[in-house]
């Protein structure tokens, strides 16, 4: 049996819902990945934590209320300084076209805003695992 | 092994790593199980099981922060299933203990079953393991929730939680056997929605000493967060029972048997995956087909034959 990839949906901030990340999260199951959801109100502490206790591939960060400048990069320096640099961050929600040089300069990997085919983040999160 | 002493150390991120390796099956992971095993041995393991729905993960999130204030270091392995279709899980007991955050006596682990039946997985006790071997006193396993897990965590864990709740048809439910016999306390969750007492006097009038230990009823309400401490008291007091005569030496039996058992299980299953000198399961299979021989012949011949892997 393939090796199971694991992944953290997680929404950092004050959003108010989390469809969408259900949505992926469903997609991700249904793509044999075993998805840990954390739910609403999340700080990047409560994020780095969950992700070293699970010992997860991956991280999906979303945000719909512009928190994403301040607490993704966050989420990237925890996990650097817990010694979990290696886990790959993505990242989804409403995000502003201008935002995404920057965030990729703080070690978010890819960006998948609204209306992003699920089957493209699945194939970035299979190769992501690797 | 360098991630088996990190691990002795309290090591979070050893820790995890080494539940991923065990679950994988990957290399050396025989060799950290067996490191680590001497190590195990003070946790105290508490099972929850219960229809889905019915508050267990809630409970165990108002547990957790309760032991904490009584300076217990905590473990959870939460299990949910593995699709069957997808081989794809939503692991989504965690979600319901985000109180804990980043509280450094607490350690959260969510697996899926992936494929094994009953309830659990089968890297489930192994990363109880972990956690014991870590330092964590107290573990806390819950089930998937379904069918026959109740029976499975019985034989597992060393104080068995059944949760239940009331207005759901499940009074009779609740009398049918096997729950009736396999828990050591019973929970009624959600007193807040009314109908408790009725179902709590029903458990107590069909619960019956085993073994020295009358079962325990318990009301709680994990929203309004009440009965808590009760359900705290009653876990230390039937580790206090199973301490202070044969219980826990007898567990202990029960829980290497059954694990005994399980990894031969495990080792069968494997060892005929592949080919044995050139003749295939399906060979057999096809000779039993066509009345050659019969199964029960067929198997003897097998295990005579068995080369375990390496």
């Amino acid at each position: 049996m393939a090796k199971k990839i694991r992944v953290l949906m997680a929404k950092p901030g004050l959003d108010g819902h989390d469809r969408g990340a259900k949505v992926v999260a469903r997609a991700l199951r249904d793509a044999g990945m075993e998805v840990i959801y954390t739910g609403l109100r999340q700080t990047p502490e409560d994020i780095v934590e969950a992700a070293i206790q699970e010992d997860v591939d991956a991280i999906g960060l979303s945000s719909l209320s512009g928190a994403h400048m301040v607490l993704f990069p966050e989420v990237v320096k925890l996990l650097k300084k817990r010694g979990a640099g290696d886990i790959v961050v993505v990242a989804g929600g409403i995000i502003p076209d201008d935002d995404i040089p920057r965030l990729a300069k703080a070690g978010i990997k890819a960006v998948f805003g609204p209306g992003t085919p699920l089957a493209d983040i699945v194939a970035y999160f299979r190769s992501a695992a690797k | 092994m360098k991630i088996v002493e990190q691990v002795l150390k309290g090591d979070k991120r050893a820790a995890g790593k080494l539940i991923s390796m065990i679950e994988d099956d990957d290399p050396g992971a025989t060799e950290a199980l067996a490191a680590i095993y001497p190590h195990t041995g003070k946790a105290h393991i508490v099972g929850f099981t219960g229809p889905p729905g019915v508050g267990k993960s809630s409970l165990i999130n108002r547990l957790i922060r309760e032991f904490r204030v009584r300076d217990r270091k905590v473990g959870v392995v939460a299990v949910d299933p593995t699709s069957p279709f997808t081989g794809g899980a939503v692991l989504g007991d965690r979600i319901r203990m985000s109180d804990t955050g980043t509280d450094p006596g607490v350690f959260i682990r969510s697996m899926a079953t992936r494929g094994h039946t009953g309830g659990l997985g089968l890297a489930t006790f192994d990363a109880v393991k972990v956690l014991d071997a870590s330092g964590i006193d107290l573990v806390f396993v819950e089930t998937v929730g379904a069918g026959q897990s109740e029976i499975e965590i019985a034989s597992r864990a060393h104080t068995t939680v059944v949760v239940q709740m009331p207005q759901s048809g499940d009074a009779v439910q609740a009398l049918k056997a096997g729950i009736l016999e396999i828990g050591d306390l019973y929970v009624v969750n959600k007193t807040d929605l009314g109908g408790a007492d009725a179902m709590s006097s029903n458990l107590d009038f069909m619960l019956e000493e085993r073994q020295g230990w009358r079962p325990l009823v318990i009301q709680t309400s994990a929203l309004e967060g009440t009965g808590i401490k009760e359900l705290a008291d009653a876990i230390n007091k039937h580790y206090r029972y199973l301490k202070g005569g044969a219980g826990w030496r007898r567990k202990e039996s029960d829980r290497a048997r059954k694990e005994l058992y399980e990894s031969m299980r495990r080792l069968l299953a494997e060892s005929f995956a592949d080919e044995t000198e050139g003749i295939t399961l399906e060979d057999t299979v096809g000779a039993i087909v066509a009345r050659k021989t019969d199964a029960r012949a067929a198997a003897k011949k097998l295990l005579r034959d068995l080369k375990l892997p390496k």
